[in-house]
């Protein structure tokens, strides 16, 4: 049986992880690199970097990092922030990683997801997507699409856009709740699962992990195929083996072992 | 030295990676003649079938590959470069492959409409008989996939491995003497798929 699987989330900033509430207040927590291999080894299924700043201070995504994780790190890896063209795409996967995740180019410039896809292949190519919670009748699925980290609304719909994506050639989305995300209160189910049964590729939950039970959460009612955890293990109150252990015993198809 | 056959079929780089991780000398290649004289051969790939023939065929490799497994070099096929050593794909509206195994890869055709396709993430191999290359492994241990289309010999003596998704269990590892292939990616499958692949850079072809 295929596993969920568990995704933490390093944002990197200056070549440090950091870790903010709503996108923002910061705090650096470790080396990018060491904190990849302990994730790796300790049983995570994948890991995704964003370099958070890239995009906003308009320069290229952190080449070297990249590299230096692929050397050490031996499971699928996905990197974003700072994609703006196919080279850049190019570059990021040369270097080693798996996956490149696109999310506001990619609203303002949808047929990069097309053209990399053809180009690398679906299963390369990342949606993450960013919806904030509106009452606003424009949007039918009760959420909105932000762009550079919620600095920006986009007034598209985000069901719409998932739908989209997918006839694009995307071979995966993630989608991170803003009014979730750093809250640790647990993720949006209702967000993730409309999402998972709409599109027929996998969908992974980002946004509001804190405890083992919102991933079983996640899992069950949010019918996620993978979920992205990020502070709950950063602070060190959770390893990925506890996590793990409650989703097993909540009968949760996970990998045991690695 | 280990060539990795480049294709021009994605991404070859986690394969090298993971082959230096274990010390294992290699060289990414499409030169036919470096090929030929490798001490062991892996044959990677992600992508379509039709379009990853039809650069073995235009980069004169089909031969190539034949000679290297008639030979007796040890081969490893991984996820496209599985497939493609079939006789036949469904992809792309049917294309004729390498046949260097008899079979046919298949398209998933779930009932249940939310079993996702691809298959992405990690599934468990339950190995149908030992191998060389399983030395180590425990059985059921868990890989990475990523596929939409699924190997299926004519001849179930040639699976070594084999993994349910879709409402099929299909032959995720198979062999034929000095041939091995895997649908999974041993390259992203942690310190399990290191294994696979260290057992098969010290691996001499027989089973």
């Amino acid at each position: 049986m295929l596993s969920k699987r568990i995704i933490p989330c390093l944002d990197v900033k200056n070549k440090k992880v950091t870790k903010g509430v709503k996108f923002q207040n910061n705090v650096e927590l470790g080396d990018p690199v060491e904190m990849a291999v302990a994730y790796s080894d300790g049983g995570c299924d994948e890991l995704v970097f964003y370099d958070i700043t890239a995009s906003a201070e308009r320069r290229p995504i952190d080449i070297e990092m990249v590299q230096e994780v692929a050397k050490v790190v031996h499971i699928p890896f996905a990197v974003g922030g700072g994609i703006e063209t196919l080279e850049d795409m190019y570059r990021v996967l040369l270097a080693g990683a798996e996956k490149v995740s696109v999310n506001s180019l990619a609203v303002k410039n949808p047929e990069i997801i097309a053209e990399g896809a053809k180009v690398f292949g679906s299963q390369c190519i990342v949606l993450g997507m960013d919806p904030v919670r509106t009452d606003d009748p424009r949007f039918p699925s009760g959420y909105e699409i932000t762009i550079r980290g919620f600095r920006e609304r986009t007034g598209i719909d985000a069901l719409e856009w998932a739908k989209r994506a997918e006839d694009l050639g995307v071979g995966e989305i993630v989608v991170n709740s803003v009014d979730a995300d750093g809250t640790r209160d647990g993720f949006e189910l209702d967000l993730t699962s409309m999402i998972s049964t709409s599109v027929h590729i996998p969908v992974v939950a980002s946004g509001g992990a804190g405890t083992p039970q919102h991933l079983v959460d996640v899992f069950s009612a949010g019918q996620a195929d993978a979920a992205i955890i990020a502070s709950m293990i950063h602070t060190g109150e959770y390893t990925i083996k506890q996590i793990k252990d409650e989703l097993v015993q909540a009968g949760v198809a996970i990998r045991k072992k690695w | 030295m280990i060539a990795i056959v480049d294709y021009k079929a994605g991404n070859l780089t986690s394969v090298r990676l993971a082959l230096e991780h274990i010390g294992a000398s290699c060289e990414i290649t499409d030169n036919p003649a470096r090929i030929v004289s490798a001490e062991r051969v892996i044959f990677p790939g992600v992508g379509a079938a039709a379009e990853a023939m039809r650069n073995l065929r235009e980069m004169s490799l089909l031969d190539t590959l034949r000679e290297v497994v008639s030979k007796g070099t040890p081969f490893l096929g991984i996820c496209l470069g599985t497939q493609v050593i079939f006789e036949f794909s469904e992809e792309d509206g049917g294309t004729d492959c390498i046949g260097l195994i008899p079979g046919t890869c298949r398209k998933f055709t779930p009932s249940d409409p939310m079993c996702k396709i691809p298959q992405m993430g990690w599934n468990t191999v339950e190995q149908t008989r030992p191998h060389p290359l399983f030395e180590g492994i425990e059985d059921a241990s868990e890989f990475y996939f990523v596929h939409s289309y699924y190997p299926a010999p004519s001849d179930s003596s040639y699976i070594v491995g084999e993994t349910d998704y879709a409402d099929v269990k299909f032959a995720s590892a198979v062999g034929k003497g000095n041939l091995f292939a895997t649908q999974f990616h041993p390259e992203r499958s942690g310190r399990i798929g290191l294994k696979l692949l260290e057992n098969f850079s010290k691996w001499d072809g027989r089973c």
